[in-house]
């Protein structure tokens, strides 16, 4: 063991140690404070025989002359096992729930590694969440990365709960017009908490317990009241354990990771304790490929069983998108659900604002077999038809109802019946998507036929529900 | 092969000591398991290096072996239908090494050492050659006939030449200097990354490269040999509109860089283009097709160097008398590589962290495309098309990736996100987009379209400029403030909007559009608004006019393919019938022509 006690200076979540030897980068660190705190760290940078150690649960405690260091070899790791199933751990992987420990399968390093480009298989697979805003129009798919954009406020909690709760795939269907029936106990959640409040992380917990989803689901928590830096660590933690689950133990593995906003802070916190060139606001410039290391690590793989999608939650600043997290982390996933402040304060759930939400893997995971032949073009056909009306209504706060054509106010009545009938749902509703193909038909009812252009005439024969007198 | 000792492990930047012979940009082993690196500054007997895998375990101590030689691709039969990381290793080989994840330390050559070719020479003993002289050919795959040439800066003699199945490092002809010292060739060339290769003199490009794509065919064309840009908010669809391109463009070789981006965008790639038929050869798309693929989560230096990679691979290619189109998607993470590898270095930053020489490595990047007369006595040109996606921070237009393009290529793309959130796609914006080459194309569409496709086109670009200004009117007013005339125009330009720029990259009826059918899809639209303002002078009712029963065919007729040009025909007589009622006096001659 390599113990020293030179450290030299302690900025923020900093150490900078003197006298090395045989330190290496990434390298894991005990460190031991005066006052008998102890902390775990990572070299984040080694020169000559100086290292410089970001320590995940602070700082606090320390001092320079009292302070121990041991270098122990190796870099962080995660001991990993199927019997993590159904257990609490903190932010770093250790057991907060009175278990025992885990009996590790093996012990990964936490970074991973990158899946290789020609390893990968397409994500192809239908999720039904059961919420026709997703499923109808941005449906998510077996291994994707489908983030949640919200603000303080709003439900993001309760939208991934039922999300978690509801989610399940399709059995294929053998006939174009009909959607395969659902199989059930599909898949294990990992559940990795960032800096939200107890009470946040309680609701998940009951969710959990409540639906007895608990014993397919590990959490890993760091709380507001955590080391901050700590939660660089939590998500890679729970990636690890979730890659196991999907690729040793052949399960379909769904990971929520929240919230990402506050991993990006902590991430900017040690950027700055460095004195690096700050990018967008504060944040540092390689965020865009830190987040990517978090998000790509989900996937499926050719050969293997399992599956890992991903749904980050993450607040948006001001409710802003063009924030460097919502923003870099849109350029980084397959799409982004975004919540609404409007629709909230009307009442709607999910607020969920349709037209700048998007699922970039729709066209893989719908249509005939994987859920109905119509599905592609009647979700073209809504978000057009909703936009239109959207337009029109703005047309019409200006210049009156009035100055409306006949065929605006039938889009009008349309946006208005689409937000009502299709986006908003029980939290506890779960509708299959045949439920929500015949909602999105009974909407395009209400626009006259030769609006209907994007879709295909055979479907609109056969779906379109009959004008009754 | 001098080796030297890492003093300091900064993520992916290594500093090591004792390595005073080598030079800048060369190629190192660093660390007991050899992780590939290059030299990116000098002091003293300090290296700074870069390097392309995860640096995690390395520490000061560690061994660093120089190569004496710069980072190089190997050019060579075996190159297309192959997945590249962004230096170079076969992916597939290295899945076969260590499975579904990339493990650190590993090696593979970038051409099958084993496979054979059959080589047919195109000289015999006595002829004189110099570099880029075609010695003989091998069929690569039923494509692509791939030219073997002499390297840049050789020449002289045959001595031998060795017709047969041979491996790319097999000699398979010998040449002897005029100083009389004989030089073994073999199929393969080795080439460094970062140095353009060299051809005859550039030649200047007026040739559409068409893509199918109709906003960007008919109203902002690149030409083969061009410089596009495709800039955009996440989710706008500069990916989309780049695998479109590679899927239907009249290149002949697509180089393909996933720089910094998804990795399931790759295996889209490599599970679709196999399955896809090239329009031009009837071959799979995958057979013209080479990819480089350094997702954003591989090692970020290794995705500096794709781009290099990438470029140098579509360079051989022209050389060989190729229209080669080369893309990377995104260089907003390459121009984020650069920074980064900059930040380490403590180099002075300049707009937003990026380097100061940003500007200038973006500049030469662009500069290697162009349509060129290659080296080698047969005259023979060639052309690399360089078509850039930039991911712009919130969208936002003015930042330095951005404007650093914008000053050196042609074509501008811009996406815009409120077209996307209508899923108007392509959502190319037509009123701020442009082409430079648009003139130099005109010949050509004249020619090989029809003599008036400039002018609709023209015609098509003045409507959409107009209808922005009535929709503010419209905006304020309502539409009741405008004329009737200023009404067929919106109707019109609503037309042309959804009837001909939207092209949903999905349909398979849809994705592709000849030049001959865009120009008849314009025609029919503006023939409609002709035959409208007509009927108003003559006394119908709005109304009537846009309720004719004949813009239901309009609308469908994108869907149309190559070979129902003459349904735009009939499209054009309903057109006459339906407005013009009755009085049909020439209805065939409106739509002259049709098939091309
Ligand atoms: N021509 C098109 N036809 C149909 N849909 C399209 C088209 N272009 C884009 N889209 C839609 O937009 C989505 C996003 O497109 P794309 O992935 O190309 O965006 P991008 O600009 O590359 O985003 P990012 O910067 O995040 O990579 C696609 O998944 C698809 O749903
Ligand atoms: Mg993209």
């Amino acid at each position: 063991m390599r113990e020293y006690m030179t450290t030299r200076e302690i900025v923020g979540p900093l150490l900078l140690i003197d006298s090395v030897v045989d330190v290496t980068y990434g390298e894991l660190v005990e460190l031991e404070y005066p006052d008998g705190t102890r902390s775990l760290g990572n070299v984040l940078e080694v020169n000559g025989s100086v290292a410089l150690v970001q320590a995940f649960e602070g700082t606090r405690g320390s001092n320079p002359a009292g302070t121990k260091a041991k270098f122990l070899g190796r870099p962080l790791e995660l001991g990993v096992s199927r019997d993590m199933l159904g257990r609490v751990f903190d932010g770093l992987g250790r057991p907060i729930d009175g278990g025992p420990e885990i009996i590790p399968e093996k012990r990964l390093p936490i970074h991973g590694s990158p899946i290789n480009p020609t390893a990968r298989d397409f994500p192809d697979d239908f999720i039904q969440t059961g919420i026709s805003a997703i499923d109808g129009l941005n449906p998510l798919v077996r291994g994707q990365k489908l983030p949640i954009f919200s603000g303080s406020g709003l439900p993001h909690n309760e939208l991934a709960a039922q999300i978690a709760r509801q989610s399940a795939v399709l059995v294929r269907s053998d006939r174009p017009d009909v959607v395969g029936e659902k199989m059930e106990g599909e898949f294990a959640v990992v559940f990795a908490a960032m800096g939200i409040t107890f009470e946040d992380a309680e609701f998940f917990k009951n969710e959990f317990r409540t639906t007895s989803a608990i014993e397919r689901a590990v959490l890993f928590l760091n709380l507001a009241d955590d080391p901050a830096v700590e939660r660089i660590a939590t998500p890679r933690m729970a990636l690890t354990a979730a890659e196991h689950l999907a690729y040793e133990c052949d399960m379909h593995v769904l990971v929520i990771l929240t919230d990402m906003t506050y991993y990006c802070e902590a991430l900017r916190e040690v950027s700055a304790a460095r004195k690096e060139v700050p990018g967008r606001r504060g944040y540092p410039g390689y965020l865009y490929t830190d987040l990517a290391t978090i998000y790509e690590r989900a996937g499926r793989i050719k050969g293997k069983h399992g599956s890992i999608t991903q749904v980050p939650i993450l607040s948006m600043p001001d409710d802003d998108k063009t924030h460097p997290i919502p923003d870099l982390t849109g350029y980084i996933t397959e799409g982004q659900i975004i919540l609404d402040r409007n629709l909230h304060r009307r009442g709607i759930y999910p607020p969920v604002a349709v037209l700048p939400s998007l699922s970039r893997l729709k066209q893989k995971g719908i249509g005939p077999g994987k859920t109905r032949e119509d599905h592609a073009d009647l979700s073209n056909q809504l978000f057009g038809a909703y936009a239109r009306g959207l337009q029109a209504k703005e047309l019409a706060v200006i210049l009156g109802e009035a100055a409306l054509s006949e065929t605006d106010k039938a889009f009008v009545a349309f946006a208005d019946a689409f937000e009502d009938r299709f986006i908003r749902q029980g939290k506890h509703e779960e509708r299959s998507v045949a439920e929500t193909l015949s909602i999105g038909w009974e909407l395009a009812a209400l626009l006259p036929r030769s609006e209907l252009k994007r879709i295909k005439d055979e479907y609109v024969e056969k779906y379109l529900p009959s004008q009754e007198g | 092969m001098e080796q030297g000792r890492i003093i300091k492990v900064a993520g992916p930047l290594v500093v090591a000591e004792g390595l005073v012979e080598s030079k800048m940009y060369d190629l190192v082993r660093v660390g007991d398991e050899g992780l590939m690196g290059e030299i990116i500054e000098m002091r003293g007997d300090r290296a700074s290096i870069q390097v392309y895998e995860e640096t995690e375990g390395l520490g000061p101590g560690d061994p660093v072996v120089s190569t004496g030689a710069p980072l190089s691709v190997e050019l060579g039969p075996g190159m297309l239908e192959q997945v590249y990381d962004g230096v170079q290793r076969p992916l597939d080989v290295l899945q076969a090494q260590a499975g579904a994840f990339i493990a650190r330390g590993l090696s593979a050559p970038a051409l099958d050492r084993e496979r054979l070719w059959a080589f047919e020479p195109r000289v015999k003993p006595g002829d004189a050659v110099a570099g880029g002289d075609v010695i003989g050919v091998v069929q690569e795959n039923v494509v692509i006939e791939h030219r073997i040439m002499v390297p840049p800066g050789l020449a002289g003699e045959i001595v031998e030449v060795r017709e047969g199945e041979h491996t790319v490092t097999d000699v398979v002809a010998r040449l002897r200097a005029a100083d009389g010292t004989v030089h073994d060739l073999t199929m393969m060339q080795v080439w460094p990354v970062r140095v353009p290769r060299p051809y005859r003199e550039k030649v200047s490009a007026a040739e559409p490269l068409v893509t199918g794509t109709r906003v960007i065919d008919t109203f902002f064309p690149v030409v083969k040999g061009g410089v596009a840009c495709i800039p955009g908010p996440f989710g706008a669809g500069k990916t989309v509109t780049q695998h479109q391109i590679a899927k239907w463009s009249n290149a002949e070789i697509v180089v393909f860089i996933g720089c910094g981006e998804r990795g399931n965008e790759m295996t889209d790639v490599l599970m679709e283009f196999p399955e896809l038929t090239d329009p031009y050869s009837g071959q799979p798309l995958m057979k013209r097709t080479v990819l480089v693929a350094n997702t954003s989560n591989m090692p970020v230096a290794a995705r500096e160097a794709s781009v290099y990679t990438g470029i140098t691979m579509a360079e051989y290619f022209r050389d060989m008398g190729y229209n080669v189109v080369l893309q990377a998607d995104s260089t907003s993470r390459w121009a984020e590589a650069m920074r980064e590898i900059s930040g380490r270095l403590e180099e002075m930053p300049g707009d937003e962290g990026f380097p100061a020489y940003l500007g200038t490595r973006l500049a030469s990047f662009y500069e290697r495309a162009g349509k060129v007369r290659a080296l080698g006595s047969d005259g023979r040109e060639g052309s690399v098309t360089v078509v850039g996606s930039v991911s712009p921070p919130g969208g936002d237009l003015s930042e330095p990736v951005v404007q650093n393009t914008l000053r050196v290529v042609k074509v501008f793309w811009a996406l815009q996100d409120q077209l996307a959130f209508q899923r108007h796609f392509p959502a190319i914006d037509w009123l701020t987009s442009y082409s430079l080459y648009l003139d130099k194309v005109t010949p050509f569409w004249a020619e090989r379209v029809s003599p008036e496709f400039r002018a609709r086109r023209d015609e098509a670009m003045a409507i959409l400029q107009r209808e922005a200004e009535l929709a503010e009117i419209v905006r304020l007013v309502g539409v009741e403030a405008l004329s009737p005339e200023e009404r067929v125009l919106m109707e019109t330009a609503k037309s042309i909007r959804e009837d001909f720029l939207q092209q949903n990259a999905f349909r398979d009826d849809d994705q592709f559009s000849s030049l001959a059918e865009q120009d008849a899809l314009l025609r029919v639209i503006l023939l409609f608004r002709d035959k409208a303002l007509e009927a108003l002078s003559r006394g119908a009712s709005l109304e009537a006019i846009f309720s004719a029963p004949v813009r239901e065919r309009i609308a469908r007729a994108k869907y149309l393919s190559a070979e129902d040009l003459a349904e735009f025909e009939a499209i054009a007589s309903e057109i006459e019938t339906q407005l013009v009622g009755g009085e049909e006096e020439e209805p065939a001659s409106v739509y002259a022509g049709g098939e091309r």
